[in-house]
């Protein structure tokens, strides 16, 4: 499993997104996995092998990595976008449980019926796998808990980052007095301005990825809304349209 | 996920560019991303185990060498890299969302009925207006990146010799930097190929303007000789997609036979 594993997966469940959900498929590949795997991966590389303490006690310059760096910022974002890359399985779930029902329900009716070749069959099957469901119904509460899910790993990492290491910014020194150091030990971290300008760029990227699934589940329940007040005026037209009829019948008959 | 994956995404671009940003994405392919891939980051590969100071003392080596490389030439010109050929894929969205309308429209209205387009690649309207913009955009993303170098490094590219007095260093140190001459003559090769970059992108601009100029002068209504010669690819930009054929792209080429050759499967998935 990697990267392009994962990313060939998205791509097929992205079939059934909103243009906005492509937008952030694209935003999450090209800005935040691709940063981190070209740029941030080599600025994290020598964290441990030079991060130095101003001691020669044995043991301290480990413990004080430790202490400071207790999860490595390029293994949460692995996690992060691991994590929110998952949700949009949800929807190819539903979608593949939606095609099995229908292909076994359009198994058993050319049973039934008896006149459907083969080959029609199988040009059925393929159309059915092909389509591209509308986000109505059942598909659309999957796709809004998919979204609400994706906003609460992001917001949960950024919140997780932003504890752990107090902030965004790396310092250059940290003072450290934990059992063995003797004292208080001055420890220097390795490339602290370029660690913070990445960790400033992906929390950024990281930000607009949370901003574009609020206004694609913005974009979602302004369209059911407007799907069902139109609904609800469709059917109130057809009923006035039903009674004027009856009456018209009632007029013609007295 | 590596630069196979962008190379991928960015050579079904090529369809919708004209001459001068075929010439471009070969330019970025081969004289930027190829010399970043196979040299500079070699180069650059030893930069802080072998940036030197004289003095024993603990953390003065890290604090000189983060004061003078705040952001490694490799991260910048990786950053410079992906942020410059992003655009032309707003280019990418633009026509596959114009597919898609296409196709929602003969749904509703039948095989039959009138399309929305003639043509969904053919720089009209609003998909002029999106190439024109990712141009700005790419011109933008070069000259600010040249301007960062400039200013981050104050114009001074790889002195053999710096004096660093940050704390915890005592008095002022001398620290040495790993092979200057080489890594001097890389900078300057790869700021001057954002510079042919820029300049070949402002010609683009001024092609693309000339070119509507004239159509708005002559009414509009006669087709332009030059979209056919739009539609060819060229030997050169053929290249880089033989070249290299990431996981990605081979997997997503099984799957999208319907394209055509030129176009990135992976990415058309993506957004239709």
């Amino acid at each position: 499993m990697s990267w392009p594993a994962l990313y060939t997966q998205l791509v097929g469940a992205n079939r059934h997104s909103t243009s906005l959900g492509k937008i952030w498929l694209s935003v999450l590949f090209i800005f935040r996995v691709m940063v981190l795997v070209v740029a941030a991966e080599s600025v994290w590389g020598d964290e441990q092998s030079d991060f130095v303490c101003n001691t020669l006690q044995p043991g301290c310059e480990n413990v004080c990595y430790d202490q400071f760096f207790p999860v490595s910022h390029i293994r949460l974002w692995c996690l992060q976008l691991v994590f929110v890359s998952t949700p949009t399985l949800l929807v190819a779930m539903y979608v593949a449980y939606r095609n099995h029902k229908d292909k076994k329900r359009l198994m058993q009716s050319s049973g039934r019926a008896g006149f459907l070749s083969n080959k029609g069959q199988e040009e059925e099957v393929e159309a059915l796998k092909k389509r591209r469901l509308p986000i109505a119904g059942a598909l659309w509460w999957t796709y809004a808990c998919s979204l609400l899910f994706r906003l609460l790993f992001e917001g949960g990492f950024m919140y997780a980052l932003y504890v752990v290491y107090d902030g965004f910014q790396m310092p250059r020194l940290v003072q450290c007095d934990q059992w063995p150091c003797p004292n208080l030990v001055d420890c220097f971290i390795s490339r602290p301005t370029e660690k913070t300008i990445f960790t400033v760029f992906m929390a950024t990227a990281s930000s607009i990825c949370m901003v574009l699934n609020m206004a694609e589940l913005a974009y979602l329940v302004a369209k059911a809304v407007t799907r069902a007040l139109c609904g609800q005026r469709e059917r109130r037209a057809s009923r006035d349209r039903t009674q004027s009829k009856t009456n018209q019948r009632s007029l013609v008959s007295t | 996920m590596n630069w196979a994956f962008l190379e991928g995404l960015l050579s079904g671009v090529n369809k919708y560019s004209t001459a001068f940003g075929r010439i471009w994405l070969a330019i970025v392919f081969i004289f930027r991303l190829l010399v970043f891939l196979v040299a500079c980051e070699k180069v650059w590969g030893d930069e802080q185990k072998d940036f030197d100071c004289n003095t024993r003392q603990p953390g003065c080596h890290n604090v000189c060498y983060d004061h003078y490389f705040p952001i490694s030439y490799t991260r910048l010109w990786a950053l410079q890299l992906i942020f410059v050929t992003c655009p032309s894929l707003l280019v990418t969205l633009h026509v596959s969302y114009r597919k898609d309308r296409e196709r929602k429209h003969r749904l509703k209205h039948g095989e039959d009925c009138a399309p929305l387009y003639d043509d969904t690649g053919k720089k009209r309207g609003g998909l002029w207006w999106t190439y024109f913009f990712s141009l700005l955009f790419k011109m933008t993303v070069d000259a600010v990146f040249v301007f960062l170098l400039f200013y981050i490094y104050e114009a001074t590219f790889f002195p053999p010799l710096v004096k660093c007095s940050q704390d915890p260093c005592p008095n002022v140190v001398d620290c040495y930097i790993a092979r200057p001459t080489e890594k001097k003559l890389f900078t300057i090769f790869m700021v001057v190929t954002s510079f042919v970059c820029i300049f070949l992108t402002f010609c683009e601009v001024l092609y693309l303007c000339g070119k509507r100029f004239a159509e708005c002068c002559r009414g509009g209504s006669q087709p332009m000789r030059g979209n056919s010669f739009m539609m060819t690819r060229t030997p050169l930009t053929e290249k880089p997609k033989v070249a290299y054929n990431g996981p990605a792209l081979e997997k997503s080429k099984m799957v999208d036979s319907g394209n055509g050759e030129a176009s990135a499967p992976a990415y058309s998935i993506a957004v239709s």
